[in-house]
């Protein structure tokens, strides 16, 4: 990508200088990268329309469906979990029916056609790399450029017989409604952030409620976001450091040995273990009860009770040393990958989240470091002759 | 349950009454009831919500809405420290 690709809209003198070099909607994502796009199970036949045939989508959530979106939740293939772009029918639209405007995330695209009762309405599907509408917004890849070039190469102007397309509130940090009108004649309408909202918004003549404009982030949203944040458990670089773990305990005066690696090792991995679920799973979970505004904070407390709990479970095991090392260590591995949740939480700011990294990251790492040498310890009493 | 608030002592955003002309896109688009009109142009009825995501004023035709945007992320910021680029967020693997 171009450093100097014009991004679309006109972002204000405060915003311009972040913006600038984000990556641009519309040509690129289109035309350079020939992408597979998944079995359009979801395609059950076509609707005639002056331009031609438009594929009429099901308004059925399939097994197909939920499995998929059960693994892309816990980071598997989530990078090529997409639509095609371009124009879908759900029922049976006519020239007066409302035109949705979405991205090609699948999961986006499945809770859409799914979440519209009876409505008849045609479905535009932006291309944004198979990222969901508020992200894609973020990247300005959701903009609108994009918006207009499927406008255009769908010939929706041909097909309906009003120039209103209605967009997903989220994807306003990313579009600019006066430049959609001005690239392709069609007036942007943001509607509800929840596509569930949207039969009642379009029979209270486009007009949102408060409620409907307003993210939410209940128990039940973040148990969706959680598995991605667990997932890491096991990614490469993870194993890796399992395998760097096990390999540093091995070490002894007498030389290497596996038994001795696994022996100690494991422990250390079982530490790691509680406190990615305590900050990537509990802390999601309980974070409205969780004490404080930081993430790392709320992460802290929960790994804080994690270690105690286990301290007091294996207190006849656990020398001096090696409690310290859970007391410090998991704490810390629990607020690191609890901060890393302010990414999928729809209430953090970037000047907060790096307001409280600035804090956080250097109690972590001295807890951590801490930790390191405390087990460091523990090793060296156990590596003693008698014991 | 408890209303989740999240730090708000850094909050960028800015709002010019004298530049607004009252149209509420601003009020419209923002996910955190940061706005509310009053007397014909927006006021900032709760400052400390804002997420930043610059909504609002990307939407903000008289450019009356100042904020300085980006992702609430933690991985994005550590992107950006260390390659000094733009703080973005990798939930896309690109």
């Amino acid at each position: 990508m171009a450093d100097d690709a014009t991004c679309c809209g006109a972002p204000p003198k405060a915003a311009e200088q972040r913006r600038r070099q984000r990556t641009c909607c519309g040509a690129p994502a289109a035309s350079s990268v020939d992408y597979r796009y998944g079995p359009a199970e979801y395609v059950t036949g076509t609707v005639e329309t002056p331009v031609g045939a438009v594929s009429r989508v099901s308004r059925d959530i399939t097994t197909g469906d939920r499995l998929g979106a059960w693994r892309v939740r816990w980071g598997v293939g989530r990078d090529d979990y997409r639509v095609k772009p371009g124009l879908y029918a759900l029922g049976s639209p006519d020239a007066g029916a409302p035109v949705l405007v979405t991205a090609n995330y699948k999961l986006t695209f499945d809770r859409l056609r799914s979440s519209l009762d009876t409505l008849d309405a045609w479905l535009l599907v932006a291309d944004t790399l198979g990222i969901n509408v508020w992200c894609a917004a973020g990247k300005g890849t959701f903009c609108a450029d994009e918006i207009a070039r499927a406008v255009l190469q769908t010939r929706l102007a041909e097909i309906v017989d009003h120039r209103r397309l209605v967009l997903p509130q989220l994807s306003a940090p990313g579009v600019a409604a006066h430049k959609v009108k001005e690239a392709c004649g069609f007036r942007a309408i943001f509607g509800p952030v929840r596509a569930t909202d949207l039969p009642g918004f379009l029979a209270a003549d486009m007009r949102a409620d408060p409620r409907m404009r307003a993210v939410t982030f209940g128990a039940w949203e973040r148990a969706e976001l959680a598995p991605m944040e667990l997932s890491v458990a096991w990614d490469r670089r993870a194993l890796l450091a399992c395998a760097g773990i096990v390999a540093v305990a091995a070490v002894g005066r007498d030389g290497v040995s596996l038994s001795r690696g696994l022996r100690r090792g494991t422990p250390v991995i079982g530490a790691a273990w509680l406190a990615l679920l305590a900050g990537g799973g509990a802390t999601p979970l309980a974070l409205p009860w969780l004490p404080g505004r930081a993430f790392a904070l709320k992460g802290a407390v929960a790994g804080g009770v994690v270690a105690a709990g286990a301290a007091a479970v294996f207190r006849r095991r656990l020398s001096p040393a090696a409690t310290i090392a859970l007391l410090a260590g998991v704490p810390a591995v629990s607020s690191y990958a609890a901060m890393n949740f302010t990414g999928s939480s729809p209430i953090t700011s970037p000047s907060g989240v790096e307001l409280e990294m600035r804090r956080a990251l250097p109690l972590q790492a001295a807890a951590a470091t801490l930790a390191v040498g405390a087990w460091a310890v523990d090793a060296r009493r156990a590596g003693r002759p008698g014991r | 349950m408890p209303t989740l608030r999240y730090i708000d002592q850094a909050v960028t955003l800015q709002l010019d009454p004298e530049r607004c002309t009252g149209c509420g896109l601003c009020v419209a688009v923002c996910p955190r009831a940061v706005f509310a009109i009053a007397d014909g142009r927006a006021a900032l009825a709760d400052r400390g919500a804002c997420i930043e995501c610059g909504a609002c004023a990307l939407n903000c035709v008289p450019g009356a809405i100042g904020v300085d945007p980006g992702v609430g992320c933690a991985q994005a910021i550590i992107r950006g420290w260390l390659t000094g680029d733009q703080p973005s967020c990798g939930c896309d693997g690109s």
